[in-house]
């Protein structure tokens, strides 16, 4: 994305403010990327990371925070988080010299495309088992939906981003709109909770920064 | 009962322990201890586990173990390469023993 036409001043632009990225770079080979992403992704990912690091971005003591976002590329769980970190910065940096500062795991949630890819490839059923068999109530209270809204470009309220993809706002008890904001109702409100909420609940947790366990 | 191996039956070990549990809670405590993070660390033993299961053409271990590779971090390239270490000390071992033909044949003729 940093390196599409039009948008190349963005890097510079970032380094100026100082602005911490997490980048999405699901593995540290090409063909796993590639066929999660599409042809010639991972090259392009490689290059942006270039230019980050070129910057300062990703450099140890550098306050230019780089961090990666990594997710399976398939119907399986991510490994812990602190053990994939160790494995990528070994790899990035020996065969492209890459550096970074985190990187965080997320658990695919079946939902949208991914949902797809699970229904037609026969993997739904069994993903879903684990998720649910892979419940940890030590997740529940560091969900994002316990600690945020999410808002849509229309000013409507959902519990979180997932929701908001899946198009399931705000129970009808409460405020929906970003103009009838009320903190005290929002705060104590019912969740819409689904099947893909085991994405957020399942091993160590997901959220959009990565596992809730370090 | 459609084939003789099931996917779904894979799920189904915890059965073993039906008759004389006790044997079958040793073998797992004995299992999850090896298998553990120890001087080996998990996402090796993953990839030792699946060399062996092609060795032992278990199904079951196979798509257990792919997995278990994949989700310990391990790559369809690191996996193939210990399905071949694996083909490779099969293949030796029985070429070594092609000695032992030798031996008899040496044995017999004259
Ligand atoms: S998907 Fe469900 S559990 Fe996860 S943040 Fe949204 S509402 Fe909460």
């Amino acid at each position: 994305m940093l390196l599409e036409p039009g948008k190349e001043h963005l890097p510079e632009f970032f380094r100026r403010h100082r602005v911490e990225l997490v980048c999405s770079l699901p593995y540290y080979q090409a063909d796993m990327v590639d066929r999660l992403r599409g042809a010639g992704v991972f090259q392009k990912s490689l290059e942006a990371l270039r230019r980050l690091n070129e910057l300062g971005y990703g450099r140890e003591g550098s306050e230019l925070v780089l961090n990666l976002m990594a997710n399976p590329v398939g119907a399986y769980f991510p490994p812990p988080q602190a053990e994939l970190e160790i494995l990528f910065r070994r790899e990035l940096g020996r065969r492209y010299g890459i550096r970074f500062h985190q990187l965080f795991t997320l658990i695919n949630m079946p939902i949208g495309r991914f949902e797809e890819f699970l229904r037609r490839s026969n993997n739904y059923e069994r993903y879903l088992n684990r998720l649910a068999g892979s419940f940890n109530p030590a997740t529940v209270p560091s969900l994002m939906c316990r600690h945020l809204i999410s808002v849509s470009w229309e000013g409507i309220l959902y519990d979180c981003d997932f929701n908001q993809a899946l198009n399931l706002p705000l129970g009808e008890e409460l405020p929906r709109h970003i103009r009838d904001f009320d903190l005290k109702a929002l705060q104590h409100r019912r969740i819409r909770l689904a099947e893909h909420c085991y994405g957020c609940t399942a091993g160590s947790g997901s959220s959009c920064a990565g596992s809730l366990e370090g | 009962m459609s084939h003789y191996y099931e996917e779904n039956d894979l799920e189904r070990f915890a059965e073993l322990g039906r008759y004389r549990p006790e044997l079958f809670e040793i073998f797992m405590n004995y299992y999850q201890n090896v298998m553990a993070e120890g001087a080996l660390s998990v996402r090796e033993k993953a990839l030792i586990a699946l060399a062996v299961a092609h060795t032992v053409q278990c199904p079951y271990c196979i798509d257990a173990y792919t997995r278990a590779c994949l989700e310990s971090g391990s790559n369809p390239e690191e996996m193939t390469e210990a399905v071949h270490v694996a083909a490779a000390i099969k293949g030796g071992a029985t070429l070594i023993h092609g000695v032992q033909m030798h031996n008899v044949t040496d044995k017999v003729s004259i």
